[in-house]
């Protein structure tokens, strides 16, 4: 049963070949046998998943019909889940149990999704790796030597182990699209604004969007089905009627306009990982698609505008960690300033303190023009190339990471060399457009993934596109051999 | 040395919305505490604010009746800076992109002449919750029920020269926002705040000296108390050879003295950058126009018409105008009684004196406008005089009920019978024949004044119910022979 997605559990489902309650057991076993070896889970919710599980099978025995209805996830412990603890990855809110459900959770949990439980983290969703998680790193079940990728890799990891057949992840520069192309998943970021974040532990709020990682594109699709539409609860989420996204799955790619950036193809990308690229673009002309070279002049400002944006909205976003209504406190305060210093000091890891220092400069007094408002230029420059390469072609494609899966520690001491490791990431972050990665090949036995950007709120483009992809080849079907059986 | 002193204020009003500005709890005051905190007061882990819209409309309505441009875009900013009640860590307040800009806004000074002060800006942002230091032994409370009222901050040019000006200005912002029912203006629950920065100068310079901020004076009475103390520091400081510096005070209206609190070296870096969980607020004109329709008769446009139409004098049109409540009232006992002047005089006399003994609101006045405007309406078809009607006023403020009823009841009734007057003199006049002898026999000069004897005796006689005016008349004849 481990070995399904989620759209053949749906099927078999509404087949009756198994219960929810029986699939939810089976896995529920499964991570207690296998996650030690991965670490990909913080927290796992027993009882709660097979009563959920009981509700699905009883709303299916009383006629409904979802998709979803009985299917298992499991969520990225940033998201809130009433009565169950949402660490975020850090000693900070390892005591801190939610008392409220994320939109994004309600939103499944209403379509009858069974969460088995929270996956493991980069500490506040700022990491790479998945190494500066304050519950320890996950491993890839690929190479359990190497990284799975992050921030979001408890969630790669699960999913590529067969754990779960998918999982919900956040991207604030890459956390959704880099651990699935590590894992040999399918990703993706939608446009900002249209999951809402209500609920979805803030790191970056400009740049932070909730998604999934699953083993094919249309299991993307059936959980950005429920996951996506506009929420009053967050502003900046967009009112905007949400695509079928099932029904755009089979369209022909014939006439498809894909746009290859020079930028992408430079300095520092493994040259096996460009010629997987080339090999699925040249899949995709099989399929009717022309190609054209085009150019994100920006592209090179990417990097350093996300490190002055992002820590610098993380600094002030971190700053209710104070120690005082909820998480952690130090013992023995002395007075306030004390009990203010202690508490971040110790709940928080290094990654994270380093990112609120270096936010909290880019702000300060006669800085702030220097940095924060470059940035931001920079930012405007970044969808304006966005922009216009969207006027001749309809999607981008390129590499979604330079390289494959790094070994545990090996950039622990180089913080430089893991944030660029974001380079053909970060700029969907930072332009708001939809991202997906998609398996590709592998080098060395570790797999690769191409990444699809799209204009604003075309998901279903990305979705299509995908899917026709994977109807051709069978990269995604692939599984690490020591987590098949 | 002569000095002048400039004063700038920001004044904190908390608008009157039903919830907060960007939570849906409820802004009662007196609640028990953390009582009317929601998971966004309490800027738990992953909640996001929404504006609420009725605290922008409040702004506009300010920032309409101040003839203020109005930011059509205006964005809300991040102030970062740790306080245990500032549950997110910072506060969200606007800082470029204000909802009201440049307006101003006139003032009457004592002697009658309007004065125009200029106000830079006004912005929206919430307010924080409340450190209570009692009752805790040695630990601090936090109370977040006021964490997220919406809070307009109206800052002012420094155009104002003394503290009664600031006083002046601060009490026409008070009648403004109430006129305007964006803010219930109760200074002791801490509805409207003021800060005053306050510098001197050598009269004739024209570089403003250092100032200093006196933070959080919440009564008219203390802020010139606070500022005219404030001066004088500052002057006694600058003459005996000593500086001002750049800081924060305290008033301690006990000592009436004003103490440093921090300065400008300890202040805080705020960091302020625009809150990226919330867009820009756009105001479409349509928005705009709906709301200006919304607008009031404002005091300005009041103290006006109560000037042209009525022909009171600026000083009585302001102070008739000086709130929603008198304006009503005075305008109510006016239509009563078709008299404005006599309207004015009693509503500025001794209606304002009873409030004053008894510190009552006009709105909780015992004497009602239709019972005021009654009683004038006697006056001045000559039923009763005006020194009756003192005593009908006096019987109205206990509760005995209309004018009429009184004067029945009591008999006050005033006498203008001719006949009943002209005996009433003869007894009057026989009884004090000696004087009535005198009289006779003095010049006019003398007469003037032994007049005004035989008038005192005749309205004694008569228990002060004959018409004044005709006692005179009579008295004059029957004296003269």
């Amino acid at each position: 049963m481990h070995t399904l997605t989620l759209a053949e559990i749906s099927r078999a489902l509404s087949a009756k070949e198994f219960s929810a309650e029986e699939l939810t057991r089976a896995l529920l076993d499964r991570i207690a046998q296998v996650d030690p070896e991965l670490n990909s889970f913080i927290t796992v919710t027993e009882a709660q998943a097979i009563e959920q599980a009981k509700a699905a099978d009883q709303r299916r025995a009383q006629g409904e019909t979802g998709a979803l209805l009985g299917t298992p996830i499991a969520h990225k412990d940033l998201f809130c889940t009433q009565g169950i603890r949402t660490s975020c990855g850090s000693k900070m809110l390892d005591n801190f149990i939610a008392p409220y459900n994320a939109t994004v959770v309600q939103k499944l949990a209403d379509a009858g999704v069974v969460s088995l439980g929270k996956l493991n983290m980069d500490e506040f969703a700022m990491g790479s790796a998945n190494e500066s998680s304050h519950y320890g790193p996950v491993k890839n079940p690929w190479d359990t030597s190497r990284i799975p990728g992050g921030s979001s890799g408890g969630s790669a990891a699960a999913v590529a182990a067969r754990l779960v057949p998918a999982a919900t992840g956040t991207d604030t520069g890459g956390s959704i699209r880099q651990p699935a192309a590590l894992t040999n998943l399918t990703g993706l970021k939608p446009t900002y604004g249209r999951v809402s974040r209500w609920g979805m532990i803030a790191y970056a709020s400009s740049l932070d969007q909730g998604g999934m990682l699953a083993r094919n594109a249309e299991d993307c699709a059936l959980l950005l089905q429920a996951m996506a539409g506009f929420d009053p609860k967050d502003s900046t989420s967009v009112d905007q009627p949400v695509d079928d996204y099932l029904a755009s799955l089979e369209k022909p790619l014939a006439g498809l306009r894909i746009g290859l950036p020079k930028e992408y193809f430079g300095e520092g990308l493994d040259s096996r990982i460009a010629d997987l690229t080339l090999k699925a673009v040249d899949e995709l002309k099989k399929l009717g698609a022309t190609v054209k070279d085009i150019s994100l002049p920006n592209m090179q400002h990417a990097i350093p505008a996300y490190y002055v944006i992002a820590p610098a909205e993380a600094s002030s976003n971190l700053s209710r960690y104070d120690g005082v209504r909820f998480g952690y406190r130090c013992e023995d305060p002395k007075d306030l300033t004390d009990l203010y210093k202690r508490s971040r000091a110790e709940g928080f890891g290094d990654e994270v303190r380093r990112r609120i220092m270096v936010g909290t400069y880019a702000l300060s007094a006669g800085y702030y023009d220097a940095y924060y408002l470059k940035a931001q230029r920079i930012r405007r420059l970044i969808k304006n190339d966005f922009v216009a390469a969207f006027n001749d072609v309809d999607v981008i494609l390129g590499p979604t990471t330079p390289s494959v899966a790094w070994k545990l520690g090996e950039k622990n001491n180089d913080p430089v060399a893991e944030y660029l490791m974001d380079i053909y990431t970060i700029t969907a972050n930072l332009a708001g457009v939809p991202g997906l990665s998609m398996p590709a090949g592998f080098v060395d036995g570790l797999p690769v993934g191409v990444q699809l950007l799209a204009p604003y709120f075309q998901e279903g483009r990305l979705l299509n596109i995908a899917h026709q992809f994977q109807k051709a080849t069978d990269w995604h079907t692939k599984a690490p051999t020591g987590f098949l059986k | 040395m002569q000095w002048e002193t400039v004063i700038g204020l920001e004044i904190h009003a908390q608008l009157s919305t039903n919830s907060k500005i960007f939570s849906g709890s409820s802004t009662t005051f007196g609640a028990e505490p953390n009582t009317q905190a929601s998971l966004i007061d309490l800027g738990m882990p992953g909640v996001l604010p929404v504006v609420n819209q009725e605290a922008v409309r409040m702004a506009v309505k300010f920032g309409l009746a101040i003839d203020a441009h109005i930011g059509q875009r205006n964005v809300f900013a991040r102030k970062n800076y740790f306080y245990p009640d500032l549950p997110k860590g910072y506060q969200i307040s606007q800082m470029e992109l204000p909802i009201v800009g440049k307006g101003h806004l006139d003032i009457t000074l004592d002697d009658g002449t309007v004065k125009r002060i200029g106000i830079t800006r006004a912005h929206l942002e919430e307010d924080a919750g409340k450190s209570l230091h009692e009752d805790f032994q040695g630990m601090t409370g936090i109370d977040l029920n006021r964490a997220g009222t919406p809070l307009l901050e109206i800052v002012s040019e420094p155009d104002i020269r003394s503290a009664k000006e600031a006083v002046a200005y601060v009490k026409a912002i008070h009648a403004l926002v109430r006129y305007l029912g964006i803010c219930d203006g109760n200074m002791n629950e801490g509805s409207l705040r003021c800060d005053c920065n306050v510098s001197v100068r050598p009269k004739g310079q024209a570089e403003f000296g250092t100032r200093a901020e006196i933070k959080n004076v919440n009564s008219f009475r203390f802020i010139e108390k606070a500022i005219n103390r404030e001066v004088q520091r500052q002057i006694d400081l600058i003459e005996d050879g000593g500086k001002v510096i750049q800081e924060t005070r305290l008033y301690d209206p006990n000592l009436d003295d004003t103490r440093a609190m921090r300065s400008k070296e300890e202040a805080n870096d705020y960091r302020y950058f625009p809150d990226p969980d919330l867009l820009p607020v756009v105001i479409e004109d349509s928005f705009l126009e709906e709301t200006r329709n919304l607008l009031p008769e404002l005091p300005q446009q009041k103290r006006e018409r109560f000037e042209r139409d009525f022909g009171l004098s600026t000083y009585d049109a302001t102070v008739l105008s000086s709130s929603r409540e008198m304006a009503d009232y005075f305008e109510q006992v006016q239509q009563v009684s078709g008299d404005a002047k006599l309207a004015a005089n009693w509503v500025m006399g001794d209606l304002s004196s009873l409030l004053n003994k008894q510190d009552l609101d006009i709105a909780d006045s015992p004497v009602s406008a239709e019972h005021l405007g009654g009683m004038i309406l006697r006056i001045k078809d000559n039923t009763i005089s005006g020194k009756i009607a003192k005593m009908v006023f006096e019987a109205m403020a206990a509760g005995e009920g209309s004018a009429d009823e009184i004067i029945e009841k009591k008999g006050l009734k005033q006498v203008t019978d001719t006949g009943a007057i002209e005996s009433m003199l003869d007894e009057v006049l026989a009884a004090n024949a000696a004087q009535v002898e005198q009289y006779r026999a003095s010049d006019e000069a003398k007469r003037g004044k032994m007049f005004g004897f035989f008038v005192g005796q005749a309205m004694k006689a008569s228990k002060g119910k004959a018409n004044p005016q005709q006692v005179n008349e009579l008295l004059k004849k029957k004296l003269e022979g």
